[in-house]
């Protein structure tokens, strides 16, 4: 089973590696774009021994407590079951 | 999985041509497997086997009172007195770093850093000579300006990033080196990478394999399949098909690295380490049968038992994988486990993957069946030698008459630009990336002539520069190689060092040209000469031909490493003006060398020659500038290069340490035209400044050596003041300068852009 | 008097830090292996700088699940001394002994040069030695050193008189050219509420002999030594 688990910087953070990359795209000349926020995403694997609502807790837990810092960042979880052994 | 079957495609796309594959035959008395047609690929490519340049090289001097080791080990060695010795060493990485200038310079630092610390080294100082092609469209030839100008400047984005993360990370500083641009290399960057280790004289550790029945270590990280044929990529040229090579780039990891030195280092203390050899170019294999060919052993690996990243690798991509951060070890046999343990701790692989052996093979098993099996000195000693044929170029015709605007507005206009110009020009953009002070040791940091680091514990430091001039080498390679070794030398006086030895780092376009034989040919008697006589010997260094794109190849773009040693710390010296009102002093003369100087080249004027230098008159400057330094009698020293006295004034008026700047009144002498005493770039001159009460010690110990010393003014002031025989030329604001000349490459480098084709 | 600078694999100031210690304030001085999780011996735990465990995920992110962090936070409950150098910083961010975090610097790029920080405050362990609003020539050498906390946070830290060094120019003028990295408010170095734990981005183990061109930074070590000793003899 795999989980994937992205991360984000909170929308209060400034990030400027999303408005580097946002003024470059406006500079090559792509249209429309209003904001670009960078963020962080991970591919979990996990062993098939855990039900998808323990695998589900399992990664939650490693999002929030290593993976992302609450100060600055948000995290979301999303479980792949396709993937399921 | 069954191996491919031998055929002249196979062959030829191993980069081996027919002489060489039938001598292969002749080697081993059989058709080789494909394992073993890998092995020999990658140990006879250009860049493992110098088989184009060795005969060369020979003539080079390598032998010193200082030189405890020459080339051949993984770097040079050098006595510094105390009981203390530095190792050090430079190496290329400038294809990798063309294809993936971040990834590519990254493991060209991680490499240079293994090079160091498997000879028992801790590396305490790093520093990289880079050449890219101009960062803007007005420097740029070409009619596609912009978009290469734009490549360009994310190449050296790229690069400077690379170099920074790698060696920040790991904890050295870079404490220097040079940045420079040129047409040529737009599409054939130059990453050159430095490091220097301090070591005990007693404890120097060697890549051998010795005693049979020892055990080879496997340590560091797992065996991927990075960089299969990294090597023979370095021994190509590059056409449009390169980007396509991207995968056989490496990843570096300078966590991994750190953790790898500090294990090392442990186990070398503990004395259980009889060889070390770290895995560079051709990985396993060059690392495998150079160690038993050193130790005249044999070496036997079981493959299967080798650390893998990935999932069904064949012996042959794990004898040729280029994965970082491992290295080799063959420990005492019955020290073992204390060795895996110290692995351990530092959370790192160690394997024990075979032994050594009696007799002189490199043989590879899996599952106990032999899969290759050489003899050492088949891929090391009896690897091709060439004998390339060298042409010399068509004779120049005479110098093209230059009309040159004798103008003051039109010379201070000149100066103006050159000192914007990104030769010239601050590089702190390249330098601030850098961390440059870790270890604490840096006491003069980048953007002086040269680099000092203290030896903690001891009065003693050393001082290193890096140095090139391809405009003067393409030139005349000979003179030019001459005046680098002079220029480098002449950088570590200037800072109170005295030169010891030098490494190299030779770059060159096709070697399958023999106008580029030539040039290598004129460059290797050029060093030679000055080396002979600065008493500066070669301890090693690296070639690397087929810097060409396209068939445009670079110019001859010899780097040197040169290192010198301080003997008391209290008697260090930079290049700025450290107080008003002190007396200015030029040690040499002004000739009429603008042949191939900067200034030429800014305002695109074509030239013939270089500069003249006299290697007597240049030693007895030297001598006497490092006299006055140690007797204390000059606040700073600085060498007149690029630019001339105008620029070098402008140098010492404003330092890379963002103290207030000093300014200068000075007034230049003699029948010369006006350009050439601000831009002339004759060798054998610096500039020094000296407190009133000492300059007539100063100008008493140059008459003494014979050398000539002319008091040019004054420091002070808000302006650089120029006059020549008493007439204005050039006045300037020092701060107006100093901006222009501290904003111009990070203003072209800030121009937000993610375009990389 | 005894302090302890914590190694974690990939830190690289340790050496620098314990230098200091050692010979220029001349105080006894141990290397903490991480993995060690009694800091029972020490009056004093330096967090020096480095990239510990690589910092790939976030500046201090693992090694915050360390043993001797575990420790640290004990020690730090009981009153004792901690100094978070660049890495150490980030680390005592990352796991709670500060407020706030370290972002990437604003200009996305790793910056190594001397800056001007400020004393904002002498009533710490760390800065009793200094004048309040002396400036100090220190060095940073950082990439991710973009102090940030939420409004509530930097109330609270000017309220307590928390921000103990901020960046400056060398008169002691708060301007935005000054901030290297666009630390909120030009935060340099901040403490926790019981003032026995500083963080500080800038490195004064390196700018604490003449011959490193600045002897600012050694202020805080001396500091911390007077401090040390006060503590001894009153117990």
């Amino acid at each position: 089973m795999k989980a994937r688990v992205y991360v984000t910087l909170k929308p209060s953070v400034l990030d400027p590696q999303g408005k580097a990359i946002h003024h470059a795209v406006e500079g090559i000349g792509y249209h429309g774009i209003t904001d670009v926020r960078q963020g962080k995403y991970f591919e979990v694997a996990v062993d098939g021994s855990l039900s998808p609502d323990e695998a589900r807790a399992e990664v939650e837990r490693i999002a929030r407590d290593v993976l992302s810092n609450p100060v600055i960042e948000d995290y979301r979880v999303e479980l792949d079951s396709s993937t399921e052994a | 999985m069954k191996d491919p079957e031998i055929t002249p495609e196979l062959i030829a796309s191993h980069g081996l041509n027919q002489e060489e594959y039938a001598r292969i035959i002749q080697l081993i008395g059989r058709i080789p497997t494909f394992t073993e047609l890998g092995i020999f690929s990658v140990m006879w490519s250009e860049h493992c086997s110098y088989k184009s340049s060795k005969v060369h090289l020979r003539r080079l001097p390598t032998k010193g009172d200082c030189v405890l080791q020459g080339p051949g080990e993984n770097a040079g060695i050098i006595d510094i007195g105390g009981g203390l010795a530095a190792a050090f060493k430079i190496e290329s990485h400038n294809h990798p770093s063309f294809i993936e200038p971040y990834q590519g310079a990254a493991t060209g630092v991680g490499g240079i850093l293994r090079d160091i610390f498997t000879m028992g080294a801790r590396p305490v100082a790093a520093m990289n000579s880079l050449h890219f092609g101009p960062l803007s469209v007005s420097d740029c030839a070409a009619a596609d300006e912009a978009v290469i100008a734009a490549r360009n400047r994310s190449i050296m984005r790229g690069v400077v990033k690379g170099v920074g993360d790698y060696g920040n990370s790991f904890g050295v500083p870079t404490v220097g080196g040079e940045v420079k641009f040129g047409d040529c290399y737009s599409k054939n960057p130059l990453v050159n990478a430095f490091t220097l280790g301090l070591m005990r004289k007693d404890q120097i550790f060697y890549g051998r394999a010795a005693g049979v029945g020892n055990p080879v270590i496997y340590v560091g990280a797992k065996t991927g399949r990075d960089g299969i044929h990294g090597a023979t990529m370095a021994s190509e040229e590059f056409d449009d098909q390169s980007q396509s090579k991207r995968p056989t780039v490496q990843v570096g990891d300078p966590f991994l690295e750190k953790l790898l030195l500090e294990a090392c280092l442990e186990v070398m203390r503990a004395g259980a380490v009889v060889g070390i050899q770290d895995m560079g170019a051709a990985g396993l294999t060059s690392s495998s049968c150079e160690m038993g060919g050193r130790a005249g052993t044999g070496v036997e690996i079981e493959i299967d038992l080798v650390p893998q990243r990935e999932t069904r690798m064949t012996p042959y991509e794990i004898m040729l994988s280029e994965s970082q951060e491992r290295m080799l070890i063959v420990a005492d046999a019955g020290r073992v486990r204390e060795v895996l343990d110290v692995f351990k701790k530092w959370e790192l692989d160690a394997v024990v993957i075979g032994h050594v052996t009696s007799d002189g093979l490199l043989r590879v098993k899996k599952n106990s069946k032999v899969v290759a099996e050489i003899p050492n000195a088949a891929l090391t000693d009896s690897a091709p030698v060439y004998n390339r044929p060298i042409a010399a170029p068509d004779a120049s015709s005479a110098p093209p008459a230059i009309d040159l605007d004798p103008s003051p507005a039109a010379l201070e206009q000149s100066f103006r630009q050159l000192i914007a110009s990104p030769a010239i020009a601050s590089k702190e953009w390249v330098y601030e990336q850098y961390d440059h002070m870790v270890r604490t040791n840096t006491v003069v940091m980048p953007g002086s002539d040269a680099a000092v680091i203290r030896i903690k514990e001891t009065r003693r430091g050393l001082a290193m520069t890096l140095d090139s001039n391809a405009r003067y080498c393409n030139a005349d390679p000979r003179a030019g190689a001459r005046l680098v070794v002079a220029e480098a030398c002449r950088n570590l006086v200037c800072s109170g060092g005295r030169p010891l030895a030098l490494t190299n780092c030779l770059n060159f376009a096709s070697p399958e040209r023999p106008k580029v034989m030539y040039q290598f040919s004129e460059t290797i008697t050029g060093m030679a000469e000055a080396c002979e006589a600065f008493s500066t010997p070669v301890t090693g260094g690296n070639v690397s031909f087929y810097n060409e794109t396209e068939g445009r190849g670079i110019f001859p773009t010899p780097v040197i490493g040169m290192v010198g040693i301080v003997e008391d710390m209290h008697r260090v010296t930079t290049q700025w003006f450290k107080n008003d009102d002190r007396a200015i002093v030029l040690l040499g003369e002004t000739h009429n060398d603008l042949a191939a100087s900067l200034h030429l080249e800014v305002i695109g004027k074509p030239s013939t020659g270089v500069p003249m230098l006299d290697l007597s008159r240049e030693r007895a400057v030297q001598e006497t500038c490092l006299k006055m330094i140690q007797d204390g009698l000059i606040e700073s020293a600085h060498d007149c290069s690029d630019g001339g006295i105008a620029i070098a004034l402008a140098e010492c008026c404003f330092s890379s340490y963002r103290r207030d700047s000093v300014g200068c009144d000075v007034d230049l002498t003699g029948e010369l035209p006006a350009i050439a005493l601000l831009f002339s770039e004759s060798p054998s001159r610096i500039i020094v400044s000296a407190e009133s009460q000492n300059l007539d010690r100063v100008l008493e110990i140059a008459r003494n050596n014979g050398v000539i010393a002319s008091v040019l003014g004054r420091t002070g002031g808000k302006s650089i003041r120029i006059t020549i025989n008493g007439d204005p030329v050039i006045d300037v604001l020092v701060h107006e300068i100093e901006q222009a000349w501290r904003a111009s490459i990070s203003c072209l480098m800030e121009v937000p852009s993610l375009a990389t084709t | 008097m005894k302090f302890g600078v914590v190694v974690f694999p990939g830190s690289n100031c340790d050496h620098d830090t314990y230098h200091v210690i050692s010979k220029v304030i001349g105080q006894p001085v141990d290397f903490i292996w991480h993995r060690q999780d009694n800091l029972s011996d020490y009056d004093a735990i330096i967090l020096p700088g480095g990239f510990a465990y690589g910092d790939y995920l976030r500046t201090g992110a693992i090694a915050r699940f360390s043993p001797v962090m575990g420790a640290v936070k004990q020690f730090a409950s009981r009153g004792g001394i901690v100094l978070g150098i660049c890495n150490g910083f980030q680390i005592l961010c990352e796991a709670g002994l500060l407020p706030g975090a370290l972002l990437r610097n604003d200009k996305l790029k790793f910056v190594c040069k001397h800056v001007n920080i400020r004393v904002e405050t002498t009533d710490t362990p760390f800065t009793l030695r200094c004048q309040r609003g002396q400036t100090l020539s220190v060095p940073i050498a950082h990439g991710d050193g973009n102090y940030f906390c939420d409004e509530q946070t930097l109330d609270e830290l000017r309220r307590e008189n928390r921000i103990i060094f901020r960046y400056s120019d060398a008169r002691g003028l708060i301007t935005p050219e000054a901030n290297p990295n666009g630390s909120l408010d030009s935060i340099a170095g901040i403490c926790n509420r019981e003032r026995n734990v500083l963080g500080l981005m800038p490195h004064p183990e390196r700018a604490s002999e003449e011959i490193l061109s600045s002897a600012d930074g050694r202020i805080i070590f001396y500091s911390l030594a007077d401090t040390l000793a006060e503590l001894a003899k009153a117990s």
